[in-house]
């Protein structure tokens, strides 16, 4: 089939051109339905009152750069990951260390809590994911316990569990996202498309169906069905990596945080970007975005050791959070929105409310 | 794996992708975006970190005194 005499340089350049004109044509159909700005369609909504945000809790003890979080769903427990090797669950109401494992590799980037509140999963450099279980008796010994899940061929950047302890989401710096079975350790799906590492994930709530984004270094994010692998729809407005993704609470749009210094709100059902949370005062990059419960804010840590929190809807920035003294690396809500907690290359934990 | 791709299976992956990807369907901004401003409204009068929690009912709140662990 192939022709002998086909010049490879001729192909690729030919395959260029016919990917551009696909993705002018994709930009055509999004703008045909274009007819609106989010923050005209925000203009009769409510504006939201005066914040008071603080630091309402300072976790101390990694002894490194804090790179990763995760609450349980217990509102009050926290497992964070550092790049000194270690794994640490708090008790974030009165600060106490519950658990602490190391592991083999340093830089753990991604941290999970399962949700039984079980047991957690992590994983870094050493391009695993594995499972402790949580043990009740302070003095076991977690490392013992540990279980192997996943394995890629390249560092773990994000790890979650599905909506039980069975299943586990990874993505990785070798390009692709992977769905594994904890107990077996098996590969049941694994999602390629993107062109460099992944660097983050995030799953739909529950009610909205089997689905996840993901986003990268090639300034992608990918919505991916779980069950078939396919990506379904696929964002690239972001002028560099994507450093963190997030649901929507309704499942209906997402939001993204990028080396660009712009977060992004993608509306899944309009196929487009509808909102980009940027000030000229804001240069460096995004590291770690989530929603409030209501969908209304949106937290982002940076990299300039701040917190900016945006007003969804309308697009403009309501407050400004001072407080780490190094960049901020992670950033999650609390399960019942209540407060959330922010890590950082300072080597703390903030839980702020 | 994407690193192990050579440049010209990734253009036809990104390629097969983009000939899917055009073929969604979508809706009009104006539809979707008062969606996404009425889920806010429903949710907002419950949402903690807008309307506030009183300090004796959050337990992130300062609490005054000692604590005994």
């Amino acid at each position: 089939m192939a022709a002998q005499e086909v010049q490879p340089s001729e192909t690729i350049a030919k395959l260029k051109s016919e990917s551009e004109a696909l993705k002018t044509k994709l930009e055509e159909e999004r703008a045909k339905l274009h007819d609106v700005e989010l923050h005209q369609v925000a203009e009769k909504v409510e504006p939201l009152g005066q914040f008071v945000m603080k630091t309402r809790r300072t976790l101390k003890g990694h002894g490194n750069k804090v790179l990763c979080m995760d609450w349980c769903k217990d509102k009050r427990r926290i497992v964070s990951s550092s790049q000194d090797g270690k794994v640490i669950v708090w008790d974030a109401f009165t600060t106490n260390k519950e658990h602490a494992v190391t592991m083999p590799c340093t830089w753990v980037m991604a941290c999970a809590y399962a949700p039984s509140g079980c047991a957690v999963a992590c994983g870094g450099l050493d391009n695993k994911c594995s499972v402790y279980p949580l043990s009740l008796d302070k003095n076991e010994n977690l490392a013992a316990k540990k279980k192997s899940v996943a394995m890629h061929t390249n560092y773990l950047s994000a790890c979650s569990f599905t909506n039980s302890d069975m299943q586990i989401l990874t993505s990785s710096g070798d390009g692709t996202c992977a769905l594994w079975d904890v107990e077996s350790g098996q590969l049941l799906q694994s999602f390629h498309g993107h062109a460099a590492d992944v660097l983050c994930l995030d799953l739909a709530p529950s009610e909205t169906g089997n689905t996840f984004v993901s986003g990268g270094c090639d300034k992608k994010a990918n919505v991916w069905d779980m069950r078939s692998g396919q990506c379904i729809q696929s964002f690239e407005t972001h002028e560099s990596d994507i450093n963190s993704v997030r649901y929507y609470p309704s499942g209906d749009a997402f939001a993204s945080g990028s080396d660009d210094a712009t977060c992004r709100l993608y509306d899944l059902r309009a196929d487009r970007e509808v909102a980009i949370y940027s000030k000229e005062s804001i240069i460096f990059g995004a590291s770690s975005v989530d929603f409030s419960i209501s969908g209304r804010l949106l937290f982002g840590g940076y990299n300039d050791y701040t917190i900016n929190v945006w007003d969804v809807l309308k697009g403009t920035r309501v407050s400004i959070l001072f407080g780490h003294e190094n960049r901020v690396s992670t950033l999650r809500v609390s399960p019942d929105g209540t407060a959330f907690c922010s890590g950082s290359w300072d080597h703390t934990l903030r839980v702020w409310a | 794996m994407a690193r192990d791709m050579s440049d010209k299976d990734i253009l036809k992956m990104e390629i097969d992708q983009l000939q899917k990807e055009v073929k969604t369907a979508r809706e009009p901004v104006s539809k979707t975006a008062k969606e996404l401003c009425d889920f806010v409204e429903t949710q907002s009068a419950e949402d903690p970190l807008i309307k506030g929690v009183p300090e004796d009912k959050n337990p992130f709140k300062e609490k005054g005194g000692c604590i005994i662990t």
